[in-house]
Order: C-alpha cells, then structure tokens, then sequence
C-alpha cells in the first residue's frame, strides 16, 4: 500500500522506555526484542550445525575412516578397534544432530522465530503479537530443547559411545532399546518435545496475531505475502507437530514402559512409526520454506520496483502447497514394502505440488519482467534461490516418482535433493532476508562488497558442495555412510572441496557482520526506495520500542 | 582361508564376466544388469529430457530480465501485475507435463513392483508365436522372458542382521528337509585386521548366488533393526523390517559380479554390511548349491569364482534372430 495514504506512526523516543537488561533480555515480551533473540540463538545454533557438516564432509572427503577415529583417539583416548567402533557412531551421531539441529534450531528459530517476530506484526501493522509473554516462553523452550539435544549428545546413547547415532527421522527399533538403550535418546525425546512445544505456541501467537491484529483495512487478501507464508507455516506446525508428539510419546513409552506400539514381538509394527513421523516430516519440510516464499516475493518486488505480479496466486499456492504438503507423506517410505496402488496414489499426489511451485517460480520471474531491477545484496541472494530452487524442484518431481526412487531412495542424490531446497533453498531465502531488513532491524548498514562477497562465495561453494552429490546417488552412494567403496571418491572429494569454500563464505558473512557494528553507518527509514512498500518501511531504522501507538490505516486501493 | 580370497580375489578380476562396481568419476546410473533397471534408466533420460530443459528454461528467463529489465536498460519500470492467460499457461502447462511424466511412471512403476505372473507370461509369449505375431513378441520379450518364465521362480531370502546378511533359499532343501541358510559377512569392517582381498567394503565372504536367465524372487527380513537390501545395478531396494516380509523380484541374463549395500541406517556398521550377488549359469548355481548344503562351504566359494558366460539357448530365441 503506498505510503501516503497510511496514517504514519512516527517514533515517538520520548516515550520509548526500554526496560533494563536483564528485562528487557530474559523476560522479554517485546516481539523485536524476542526477534532478535531468535536470530542471535538460530545464529549459536546454526555454527553448532555447521561445525557438524564440516565434520562429515572432513570424513568423507577421503576413503577410509579418518578424522573421526582421529577425534576419538585424541580427545577421548581410545585406541584400536574400540576406538574405531566409537569413530563409526560418532560419525552417525553427527549426520543426526546436523540434521536436527540445522531444521529445529537454525532454519526454524530463524525463519519463523525470528523474522517472522520482527516483521509480521510490522507489515500487518500490529502493536506487538497477540499473546507477547506466550511469545518468551515460545523463545526460552527453544533455548531449553537446545540444550537438551546438546545434553543427549553428550550422554550414552549405546555401547558404542555417547548421543543417540540413528538419524534424524528416528527410526524404531534403532531409536528403541534395541538399537540405543542408553539414555541419549530419551533426552533426545524430551528436547524434540520441548521444540514442539515451543513452536505450536510460537504457532498460535502467529495465527491469532494474523487473523485478529491486522491494520484497519488490511484484508486477508491485502496482507504482504510474508505474512500469508507465516500464517501457513503457522497451520502447518499446530496440525503436524502433534503428530510427532504422539509418535515421540509412544516411542517413549516404548522404550521406559513395556509398551510394544513399534515393537513386532508385541504386535506393534515400526512402519506405523515412519507413517506417524512423516505426516510431521514433510509439512515440516514445508515449514521451512514457505516462510523464505514469502520473503523472497518482497525483495523480487522491492528491486524491480514492481507489484508482485499475480498476487492472489502467490498467496493461494502457498495455501495448496500447505494442504498437499499433508497428503504426500508417504513418498518418503516407497521402500518399506508399501501395497503399489498406494505407492501410485503418492506418485501423483506428489507430483501435484510442483503446480503451485511453478506458479511461484513463475511468478516471481514475472515480477522482475519489465521492472527496473537493482543488485542490491538481498536481491542477489533472491535470484540465487529462484534458480537454486527450481534445480531442488525438478529433481524433486524425479524423485516423486516411485519407479525411480527405489533406486535413488537413501542414496545421495536425496541428500543432493533436499539440500538444494533447504540448504541452498531456505537458507539462501534466510540470507536474502538477513541482508534486507538488516538495516530495519539494527538501523546500521551492512558492507555491500561484504554482503555480495558472501553471496557469490556461497552460491559457488554450496552448488560444488551439492552439484556431485546427484552423480554420486545415480552410482547408488547410500547416505549416512562413514566409509564408501573406492569408486565414489572422487566425487566426494569435490564435495568437500565445496564445503571449504562456504567455510570462507560464512567467515565473510561474520566479518561483515563485525564490519556493520563496529562502524555502524547510520540507516534510513526506506533504504530501498520506491519499491519498498510494506508497512515495515514507514517505521524508522530501528522501529521504535513500541511501534503503531496510532494503528495505521491501510485504504482500498494500493497494490501488495 | 586369507590366502584363499586373495587367490579368489585374482581369478575375480581375471574372470571375463560382467561386474557392477561404482565407476570412480561417473555422472549417471550403474550399467543396468536387469530389465527393471533398464526401464528405470530409460524412464530417468525420459525425465532429463523434461528437467534439464525446464531448468535452463528458467535459468534463461532469469538472465533475460537480468539483461534487459536491470535498472540502467528499462529506467522507469512497468507496472502491470496481473495477466490471466498466462497464469492459466503456467498452471495448465506444467499439469499437462506432469500428467506425461505419470504416463511413463505408472507403468514403470507396476513394472517392477509386481511379479511377474509366469504361467501367463509362457502363455502370452506362445500365443503371440503361434499367431505369428513377430513384432509384439520382440516388444514383448523385451519385457519378459518366456523361457526364464517357463523354469518357474528361484526364492531367496535376504534376512538383515547387525552386521550383515543371511540368505535362505526355502526350495533348496537337504535331505533332512533343512533349507539352504548362511551367513554373508563382509570383507572389510574398517578395522586395522581388515581382509586386503576383494573390492574394499563391497565383497564379502560367501556371495549371494542365483542362476543366470531366472526370475528370482527375493524377500527381505530383519532380525533386529531395518535394513534396507539394494542392488543399484538390478534397480531394486527392498527394506527389510522387523516383524514383516517384503517382496520383491529381478532377472538378470548376464552372469556376473553385482554389488550393492545397506540403505537404511541401522547402526554402527552400517557402512560395512554389503550386498555380492554372483550371477552364474545353471549348471554352476546347482554345483555351488549342493556343495553349501553339503557344508562344503570353500569349496562351494570356490566353485563361482570364475563365472562362465552362457549362452542362452532358446526355442523362443532362435525366432526373434
């Protein structure tokens, strides 16, 4: 909506009183404030992920066991064959928490916490979210999960050594006694249970903030795009993660109680477990990235200063994407010896989802079609994902197919697949999102050699890092391997090589960072201009403590 | 018994037989050893053909308006945001596309997920002779095999343990009525008293075998967490899961080596439990049967270590030539 016809709220500093630190930090009720926390804890968390993935690409970037037997016999003294026997869980202890810690403590906590925090009652024109202390809990029991997971890391997971080494997804009977009766799992239990907790609160604060705080005159079919991307995530996240709750409770009670819900011996059935986990799973993969749709729509439409081209569309295949997102989960067990009618009903219900996707992709294209556009730093990062996502989308559509999949299923060209839409899809949408509210949230201005440094460093480093990953899944390099047959090594060489490179790239991104707080150049209200027109820019750089005393009106005309 | 592999290992690589190891450097699939893997590499180009151009497609748009809707080529940018047709282009479009891709796919995917019922295999494959019907019946037998169809199933069972592998054959049964059971351990485990012999963390002890030019269908169980038996050259996986068992089938017509690994995470070693499957002609499949059930188990190992090639002497063959 343009700018005029909105009744401004300009900052009034004489009555911003901040609370002191230790309120204003620990009890927190400010969605700014929780924003930020959000982001400095997804910013913790997602260097604790990363030293993870640099540790599997060190052990694969070679044949043979190495850096992990080397970490067990220099930092915990083992020696021999036991010593390899620790090194082997290690390393899949490591491929877990990379994989937990990356999507509930970095992408999640980031996205949604933490952008969608500062920026949804912003561009909705709220005072602050609607439940603000339901919105500290939300933030402290991430922090709490966290710690737990570091905990369960830490604490015996079975008789090869500590934390629990069966992979994200959990499988029983390798999550049950069987596989890790130690108590790394159950702590594992507890933090997911935390995590979930805290994110359908966060859920909750999200959609009754959506649907009840909007401006006046900001219909539903009037609210920016990143605001509809939150309020699907949010529905995905209240309906999915109850499910998980459920299936992590029976597995609990599987493995304390002498309950047999995954257990053949007493009837239950591990499959049921893989149902339950992905009816969460894939609208969790979702979460994750309609957040970063969103905020990828606003920076096309910003340096092509355009209206998003098709916005009705925009939003809606958000919608669908969401409610599909519930109806495919089973594409990811084709292998576990599922009758082939049902296989075959996934197949299409999957491939459905690359309808919405291409509109978005489409879409997003033709806003830039006939703008005016400029490189700035957040719109590199923005046609990064466009191209990178759409690489991640089409070996999506290959993998839906079921035919194939039995042969590329748990192989690398998986690993490939999900990490251009998350790794090189969410988090490019994450870094896009970074650099341009940056200068919203902090009212500093980034280094813009830096910021495109880390960009073009990034996108080299992730494509080498994940590009051969596809040969490798075509030659069948099942995942979570510590050690491959010869013939996948050169491929996995260059892999590693790729990760190198990102190390620079994420060094850039700290040192620019470091280079905008130490120098700290003032920022502007609208650094971007004309094409920037969601209600966040009316605010000074940064917003006041308490931003819309006076709510601003938003009138009927006006594009998104 | 190391002095035996290491002599085995030799008569491997000197054997002129065909034999699926991952190709150091390579962009695409393993060479196909079966019918379903045919289908699927040819599926998989069939979807190149879509996604490769799709991709540029996109890469190319981008750059367009790159190129020429960048800030100094079209200063006063437009203002348009809404055009029906197109937006209907692009839904229908790629609808359509997809509706393609699920043409090949279905078929593809019944394909390999049913087995194949023999007796109507034998009887389509005579009929379409004694009508003379040449053309189908090559389209046909590219499909099926009558001849192999005609011999009926070779059973396995491939049951995952924590660490490796034991293979029943339900039909192949000692005097006592005890089937043939063994235990196939891999070669190398990561450890420093590792075997130098074989293809590193590929081969094992005592090799799955099956009969060249058979239907063999195999099962897949576990005994404590989920595996997953695969065979990238065959084009199968199979997840073998506590408390069930799964099925599965594949023909392979040319004798050979063929390797493959456990693909569901089931623990400390689960890079070490892989999978030899030695494909040999008949005569040797029945010689190495009876020398395991008679516990000769060397003798029986050394007994497929120089895989024949056969030629497949068919009454069906001989009309397609």
């Amino acid at each position: 909506m343009p700018m005029d016809e909105v009744a401004l709220d300009h900052a009034h500093d004489d009555h911003d009183h901040k609370p002191g630190f230790f309120t204003r930090w620990l009890f927190s009720t400010n969605h700014k404030d929780i924003g930020t926390l959000y982001l400095i804890f997804a910013m913790i968390a997602g260097v604790v992920g990363y030293t993870l993935s640099g540790l599997i690409r060190w052990e694969l970037a070679q044949p043979g066991i190495g850096p992990m037997l080397w970490i067990q016999t220099q930092f915990f003294g083992l020696q021999g064959d036991d010593a390899i026997l620790h090194a082997k869980h290690f390393y899949n202890t490591v491929i877990t928490y990379h994989g937990l810690i990356m999507i509930f403590f970095m992408v999640m906590p980031a996205l949604i916490g933490g952008f969608g925090n500062w920026f949804v009652p912003l561009m909705i024109g709220a005072p602050d979210m609607a439940f603000p202390r339901m919105n500290n809990i939300s933030f402290w029991l991430t922090v709490a999960a966290f710690i737990l997971a570091c905990v369960s890391m830490s604490v015996p997971g079975n008789s090869a050594g500590n934390g629990f080494g069966g992979g994200w997804v959990l499988y029983p009977p390798l999550s049950s006694t069987t596989g890790h009766p130690g108590p790394a799992m159950d702590i594992l239990i507890l933090s997911l249970h935390t995590a979930g907790i805290a994110s359908i609160l966060g859920a909750i604060n999200f959609i009754v903030t959506i649907l009840n705080m909007r401006a006046p005159g900001m219909t539903m079919h009037k609210m920016p795009l990143f605001a509809w991307g939150v309020l699907v995530t949010a529905v995905l996240l209240l309906l999915s993660l109850p499910v998980l709750a459920a299936a992590l409770t029976m597995l609990l009670t599987d493995r304390n109680f002498g309950s047999q819900f995954f257990n053949p011996a007493g009837g239950g059935d591990p499959i049921m477990f893989q149902h339950l986990f992905w009816f969460f799973g894939h609208p969790e993969v979702y979460i994750m990235i309609l957040p970063a749709f969103g905020i990828i729509s606003h920076i096309v439409s910003t340096f092509s200063k355009k209206p998003i081209f098709g916005y009705l569309g925009m939003a809606y295949a958000m919608v669908s994407i969401g409610v599909i997102g519930f109806v495919v989960w089973a594409h990811h067990m084709y292998t576990v010896g599922m009758n082939v009618d049902l296989k075959a009903y996934f197949v299409a219900a999957t491939m459905v989802i690359a309808v919405p996707t291409g509109i978005k992709i489409f879409s997003w294209i033709a806003t830039m079609w006939g703008g005016s556009i400029e490189f700035k730093v957040p719109m590199l990062w923005a046609i990064g994902f466009i191209f990178l996502f759409t690489v991640g989308g089409v070996t999506g559509v290959v993998l839906a197919n079921a035919g194939i999949d039995h042969t590329l299923h748990d192989t690398y060209y998986v690993v490939a697949h999900f990490h251009y839409v998350l790794s090189l899809g969410a988090v490019f949408g994450l870094f896009a999102g970074w650099y341009y509210w940056f200068e919203k949230m902090f009212g500093i201005k980034y280094n813009g050699f830096l910021g495109g440094l880390h960009f073009w460093l990034m996108f080299v480093g992730s494509n080498v890092l994940f590009f051969p990953q596809h040969f490798l899944g075509l030659q069948g390099m099942p995942r979570r391997y510590i050690d491959y047959a010869d013939g996948f090594a050169t491929w996995h060489y260059w892999s590693s090589i790729g990760y190198a490179i990102t190390m620079v790239a994420t060094l850039v991104f700290f040192i620019g960072l470091a280079e905008a707080f130490i120098r700290r150049r003032k920022g502007v209200a609208n650094p971007w201009g004309e094409g920037a027109t969601t209600l966040e820019w009316t605010l000074p750089s940064p917003p006041p403590f308490h931003q819309y005393n006076e709510l601003p009106h938003v009138t009927a005309k006006g594009g998104h | 018994m190391r002095h035996l592999f290491a002599a085995m290992s030799a008569a491997l690589f000197a054997a002129p037989a065909f034999a699926a190891i991952p190709r150091d450097g390579a962009l695409g699939f393993q060479p196909a050893a079966t019918r379903i893997a045919e289908r699927i590499h040819s599926f998989h180009t069939f979807l190149l053909w879509i996604i490769i151009p799709t991709t540029i497609f996109v890469l190319a748009l981008l750059l367009w308006v790159i190129i020429f809707h960048n800030k100094r080529a079209n200063p006063t940018p437009r203002k348009f945001s809404h055009n029906t047709l197109i937006e209907v282009i692009w839904t229908v479009v790629p609808a359509l596309i997809l509706v393609g891709i699920a043409s090949q796919s279905f078929p593809n995917l019944y394909y390999q997920d049913v087995p194949p019922n023999l007796q109507t295999v034998q009887e389509k494959a005579s009929k379409l002779l004694a009508d003379g019907k040449s053309a189908q019946y090559e389209s046909f037998v590219k499909e099926y095999n009558p001849d192999a169809a005609a011999k009926g199933f070779i059973n396995v069972k491939a049951q995952g343990n924590q660490w490796n592998w034991t293979y029943t054959y339900p039909d192949i049964v000692d005097d006592a009525g005890y089937p043939l059971e063994f235990v196939s351990n891999p070669l190398q485990t990561g450890l420093s008293t590792d075997s130098k012999a074989g293809v590193r963390n590929l081969s094992v002890d005592y090799p799955m075998v099956v009969p060249a030019g058979r239907y063999v269908r195999y099962y897949t169980a576990a005994a404590d967490v989920i595996h997953s038996f695969a065979v990238p050259s065959f084009g199968i996986k199979t997840d073998a899961v506590p408390g069930r068992l799964n099925e599965g089938w594949f023909l392979v017509d040319q004798p050979g080596v063929y390797y493959g690994q456990c693909s569901e995470l089931c623990g400390v070693n689960h890079a070490f439990m892989p999978i030899e499957v030695r494909v040999v002609p008949q005569a040797q499949f029945d010689r190495w049967s009876q020398l395991m059930l008679a516990g000769d188990y060397d003798a029986a190992l050394a007994s497929v270590q120089a895989i024949a090639s056969v030629e497949p002497a068919s009454k069906f063959a001989a009309i397609t030539k």
